[in-house]
């Protein structure tokens, strides 16, 4: 659905993105995470055909950046990092008029539709500067998405969004990735991306790694199971170690956490060797890092290496 | 077109929310009407003497062809009056800056912009619904004060006075050159407003192309010049040339990227 073959942009001698070479498939959630300045509006700029590559390639269903980009506009959705509204205008005019602009066949309809599904239709006829961040945010949703884009370009959805308004744009996300659009979404909130992305790319100008949340975390920390013991777990580390399929084992306290490929495979070996060694379980479980912990270790990494 | 009417709309409901704007719309083409209006009142009441009285030689020599036909009192206030027609020629060009150079700085100021530069409209349709919404309010206002101005006019003074304005050369100026002053002025403005990131510098540096009217104004008010058919010609071929120019640098200069990444 979204195509690039090393991507990049420069403004003058400062290097925004680096060929960037990404393959993102129809339906998909795609984060795209990395730090302020690291290139990442640049990039849904360029995607969406509103600033044009230094060079190397991109294709968005099929079209061509660069080359077609009034068809480009047409079949996306950007929610832009500011919401940028109208302010004098009520929430109802300023959607009718990005419908018209879109070429919306049922403006009015369609207005409707998203005011409604948005929550805000009891206010459409204030004007939008009487709103909350929150609900112009959601005005800004329901302009990306008027003319039912395929493919939806979000840049911080959720930013400076109280709990309670993140909480209905993440599920409304949810229903356009049930819809079968194919998401863009640039955002710092790693919780987000961890819960609503199908892949994650972490980017700092240049692409860093690529993959699934989890895949990312084995990457990282590999898969690691903690067993809780009554009594202190230093006792069977020797045990643990000795055992083909552990790869690390440490003891804290009665936690006894190691270090497997395979889980799923091997759990059932590693107990009945403790039971047998006579350690008594009380529940095992798999350590899960946030994609946060994920996050950071890789952006760390990065700077070490450029170092 | 469905798109550029709809910009003009966005443009209008938005620009007429603004006193200033609808300040220099409404009223200033009333004022611009009244003044000339209340001195003939003030000439008809003061009678002939008085009007003999600021009948002045060096006027009446000035004056020249401008008087053929008149009576010496009909003649001063026909000058006078002059004056203040081409004021009404200042009035195209005033309000398309009020309007127009607010359109793209505007977008800019509150991040309207990006979204509007993401939807499939072209430059031309971008620059041209501006520059609609720009001229449209000052055509429309310089040619309904000017109306009322003649319709005061051939109530309050002579036929031979009325003919002087209801004359082939004030409405040339009127009905031709004001559009294209207006053109003019709004090119400049929507130019200026898409290499600047404040409405205040916007406003401020369109005003400059007011500059050669107010020239012509005190150049024919301290007897430099005087207006007639030929400067009114002359200026509309000119001000056609300068608008074809514009308008070529308007939507040279409008540049989407630049405007989006380096005008913050």
């Amino acid at each position: 659905m979204i195509q690039t073959d090393n991507l990049t942009k420069s403004f003058g001698d400062h290097l925004a993105v680096d060929r960037l070479t990404l393959d993102i498939h129809a339906g998909e959630v795609f984060g795209f995470l990395g730090p302020n300045g690291a290139g990442k509006t640049t990039t849904i700029r360029m995607l969406s055909s509103l600033i044009a590559p230094t060079a190397g390639r991109a294709t968005v269903m099929g079209y061509e950046v660069g080359r077609d980009d009034q068809q480009i506009r047409r079949h996306v959705g950007i929610l832009t990092e500011t919401p940028g509204m109208y302010e004098r205008l009520s929430a109802r005019r300023n959607l009718t008029i990005f419908a018209r602009l879109y070429e919306v066949a049922e403006v009015d309809r369609q207005v409707e539709k998203y005011l409604r599904l948005l929550d805000l239709w009891e206010r459409r006829d204030d004007p939008v500067g009487e709103f909350s961040k929150g609900m112009r945010q959601k005005l800004a949703i329901a302009r990306a998405l008027l003319h039912e884009p395929p493919v939806l370009f979000l840049d911080e959805p959720t930013a400076a969004l109280d709990p309670e308004a993140s909480r209905l744009v993440h599920d409304f996300i949810g229903e356009l990735r049930s819809e079968g659009r194919t998401i863009f979404l640039c955002t710092h909130n790693l919780d987000e991306a961890d819960r609503l992305c199908d892949r994650v790319a972490v980017f700092k100008t240049h692409l860093r790694v690529v993959d699934t949340p989890g895949r990312l975390r084995r990457q990282v920390y590999g898969r690691q199971v903690v067993f809780h013991l009554a009594g202190p777990a230093e006792t069977y580390l020797g045990l643990a170690r000795a055992l083909p399929f552990v790869g690390a084992a440490e003891a804290d306290g009665g936690k006894l956490i190691l270090t497997l490929d395979d889980p799923e495979a091997h759990d059932p070996d590693i107990i009945r060797a403790l039971v047998a060694a006579g350690a008594d379980i009380q529940f095992v479980g798999e350590l899960r890092y946030s994609l946060e912990d994920v996050y950071l270790q890789l952006v760390k990494d990065d700077t070490a290496a450029a170092a | 077109m469905d798109k550029i009417k709809t910009i003009v709309a966005k443009e209008w409901a938005e620009v007429f929310k603004n006193k200033l704007v609808l300040f220099s719309v409404l009223f200033l083409p009333l004022i611009l009407a009244m003044i000339p209006l209340v001195m003939l009142v003030v000439f008809r009441q003061a009678g002939s003497s008085a009007a003999t009285e600021l009948n002045d030689p060096e006027i009446m020599a000035m004056a020249g062809a401008l008087c053929a036909g008149l009576t010496a009192a009909d003649c001063t206030i026909v000058y006078t009056l002059n004056l203040f027609v081409l004021m009404f020629m200042i009035l195209p060009v005033a309000i398309p800056v009020t309007i127009a150079a607010y359109s793209i700085v505007g977008e800019k100021t509150t991040r309207s912009l990006e979204p509007l530069l993401a939807t499939p409209i072209t430059t031309t349709e971008l620059l041209a619904s501006k520059i609609i919404a720009a001229i449209v309010p000052a055509v429309l206002a310089t040619w309904v004060s000017f109306g009322i101005f003649l319709i005061g006019v051939r109530l309050l003074a002579s036929p031979a006075i009325f003919a002087e304005f209801f004359a082939a050369q004030w409405l040339l100026a009127i009905l031709v050159v004001a559009p294209l002053l207006t053109l003019l002025s709004a090119c400049v403005a929507v130019i200026v407003s898409s290499r600047v990131s404040d409405p205040r510098v916007a406003e401020q540096l369109s005003s400059v192309v007011i500059l050669p009217l107010i020239l012509l104004v005190i150049g024919q008010s301290v007897g430099l010049i005087l207006i007639n058919r030929q400067i009114i010609l002359l200026m509309g071929v000119v001000v056609l040339v300068l608008d074809a120019v514009l308008l070529w640098l308007a939507v040279r200069l409008f540049q989407r990227e630049t405007i989006l990444t380096r005008w913050k």
